[in-house]
């Protein structure tokens, strides 16, 4: 069970403006501002929960992992991690979570893998035959057996995310927090990677929260949703939910054989080639078998594909409706 | 405590596979150790009774210098210790259930004592056997060889705890260049890592003697060829298990402070 409470976090930025004369103004005074990181964040998380925490560039998403992880301190606001205070109770607190920060690297650079989890078995005081067993699951669900009498440099970023995960697990934590997991890696390795994510959730239990910039992440992942924007939690919900309130429009895309089909109130045509119509609908206005029958009686109808907005989509409304 | 040894151990692992890195230093030591015995020598030449310590016990010392470099210098510290204050690759290291001064401690410590048992061995073997006034000698008892071990030992711990504070410092200061070179050129001057202690003008060497500088080198090298013995090896003893004591208290409290402000640096 996690619980955030009215949390804020204040950062100091020097700021100048660039070249010399100004450069060698700084030298004598420096202009700081506060940076309002988070403003006033509340919210919880049950056990077993998946939850993806979404927001542009800036918007404290790192922050609050971290917070949550007891590695910054919060100014004020309270937070209560399975009844400990992160910060407080650090070295409790972390024994029981598991964290993948995507643009770090936990692994010892020049030794072999298999070292490395060695020393966070030892770290985390795991018995031996708890972590051949572990190990052993997780060599097999990522696909580590090859990689692991590997030294951590020669490795390829996709080969490193997923001993980076396994790393992160060694020790069977509760909960899992992942700070952009899937950045910069192929297909392959992001498929790869959402797969056992969700496998964890479902087979162990374990409660996810997991902050991305891609959007196939959170649809292939998530339930729930949390917007951050400007250090304030702007949405909370299902990804469903968000979708409909950002935009209910569907799009309709029609194959068809013989002469294009009249369009009826309700539709916009969005794109049309020869044999093929993207028609943008609103369903409020006209129901989608509506549409479809319609359409199907005008012409002889040889596919059809109805979609409603995509997460990209949403998101990028989402972002534009708080301007953030 | 297992995970302290562990990093130990994995630390000590990491620092066995440079073998060029080591076969170079060896080389260095061997360059370095000749040229200051053959100053030495000409100066004792001229007249042997003008030193405070014999010429043999100069030679122990400066072979002993050489052979543990890697242990007791100041200027050599863990750059991934840095990096992990400056990157912000701290994160990681705070999310382990480990108290972090114990951790980096443990870390400065293996990576030293690795790097010097894979350089000692073959210094210390050519300086007992090489013929002529430059051979190094066997300790005069065994109950002093044994001060000189539990005094190298709290050498090392003086040495890992001064250069906490400065990897601690890093914490404020954002780039540690500048701390690091002024502590490198000062501490090894204080601590007798260019001319032995007993050299210094007596006024200085007074005061040299009682800073915690003096408990790292100087006091395991000067005690292994007997240059202090008896009561005074064991005061020098205990002045290091003071400093050590002081050091550790010191860096112990001001990384609490420096974890509660704490920023990651680069997102």
């Amino acid at each position: 069970m996690i619980q955030l409470d009215g949390i804020c976090k204040t950062f100091r930025v020097a700021r100048r403006k660039s070249g010399f004369s100004q450069a060698a103004k700084a030298l004598v005074k420096r202009t700081h501002e506060e940076i309002h990181a988070l403003d006033n964040i509340s919210f919880s998380v049950n056990d077993g929960e998946m939850v993806g925490y979404i927001g542009p560039n800036g918007a404290g998403k790192s922050t609050t992992i971290k917070i949550m992880c007891g590695v910054l301190t919060p100014d004020s606001g309270a937070c209560v991690i399975d009844g400990r205070t992160p910060w407080k109770d650090r070295i409790a607190h972390v024994q029981h979570i598991g964290v993948v920060f995507g643009q770090r690297s936990q692994l010892w650079w020049d030794v072999p893998v298999c070292d490395s989890f060695d020393l966070i078995r030892d770290i985390y005081r795991v018995d031996n035959a708890a972590y051949k067993r572990n190990l052993d699951e997780l060599t097999e669900l990522l696909n580590l057996s090859e990689i692991l009498q590997t030294p951590t440099r020669t490795l390829s970023l996709g080969q490193r995310m997923r001993c980076e995960m396994a790393a992160s697990l060694l020790h069977n934590p509760s909960m899992l927090f992942l700070d952009e997991p899937t950045i910069g890696l192929d297909a392959v390795s992001k498929i790869a990677v959402r797969q056992f994510i969700k496998r964890l959730n479902r087979e162990r239990g374990t409660t996810v929260i997991l902050t991305t910039h891609d959007m196939q992440d959170i649809e292939a992942l998530t339930e729930r949703i949390l917007l951050i924007g400007k250090g304030r939690i702007l949405l909370d919900g299902s990804l469903e939910q968000l979708k409909t309130r950002a935009s209910a429009q569907k799009t309709l895309v029609i194959a068809y054989a013989g002469d294009a089909p009249a369009l009826s109130r309700g539709m916009a045509l969005a794109e049309s080639r020869e044999g093929r119509m993207v028609i943008t609908l609103d369903p409020a206005v006209c129901p989608v078998s509506d549409a479809i029958a319609r359409i199907a009686a005008q012409t002889e109808v040889t596919d059809v594909s109805v979609a409603g907005i995509s997460a990209e989509e949403m998101v990028a409304a989402l972002y534009q409706e708080y301007e953030i | 405590m297992k995970a302290y040894v562990s990093v130990f151990r994995l630390r000590f692992i990491n620092s066995l596979q440079y073998r060029a890195a080591a076969l170079a230093g060896i080389v260095t030591q061997f360059a370095w150790g000749f040229m200051e015995l053959l100053a030495f020598s000409a100066f004792y030449r001229v007249n042997p009774a003008a030193f405070p310590m014999t010429f043999q016990q100069t030679v122990n010392y400066i072979w002993l210098q050489q052979a543990f470099l890697a242990m007791f210098m100041m200027w050599y510290f863990d750059f991934e210790i840095f990096g992990a204050i400056t990157s912000g690759s701290i994160a990681y290291e705070m999310v382990r259930p480990l108290n972090l001064y114990g951790r980096w401690f443990s870390q400065s410590a293996g990576t030293r004592m690795a790097k010097c048992l894979l350089r000692c061995p073959l210094v210390l073997a050519v300086a007992l056997v090489i013929p002529g006034p430059l051979r190094m000698s066997l300790p005069p008892s065994a109950g002093q060889f044994a001060l000189f071990v539990l005094s190298a030992a709290l050498a090392l711990g003086v040495v890992v705890s001064f250069s906490m504070l400065i990897y601690i410092s890093a914490f404020f200061t954002l780039s540690p260049a500048g701390v690091r070179v002024i502590t490198a050129a000062a501490v090894d001057f204080l601590a007798g890592g260019v001319v032995p202690l007993p050299f210094f003008p007596d006024k200085l060497r007074a005061v040299a003697e009682l800073l915690p500088f003096a408990s790292m080198q100087n006091m395991p090298l000067r005690i292994y060829s007997g240059n202090i013995a008896g009561t005074a090896a064991l005061e020098g003893i205990a002045l290091q298990a003071f400093w050590l004591a002081v050091l550790m208290v010191l860096g112990r409290l001001w990384m609490r402070r420096a974890l509660k402000k704490v920023v990651v640096q680069g997102g």
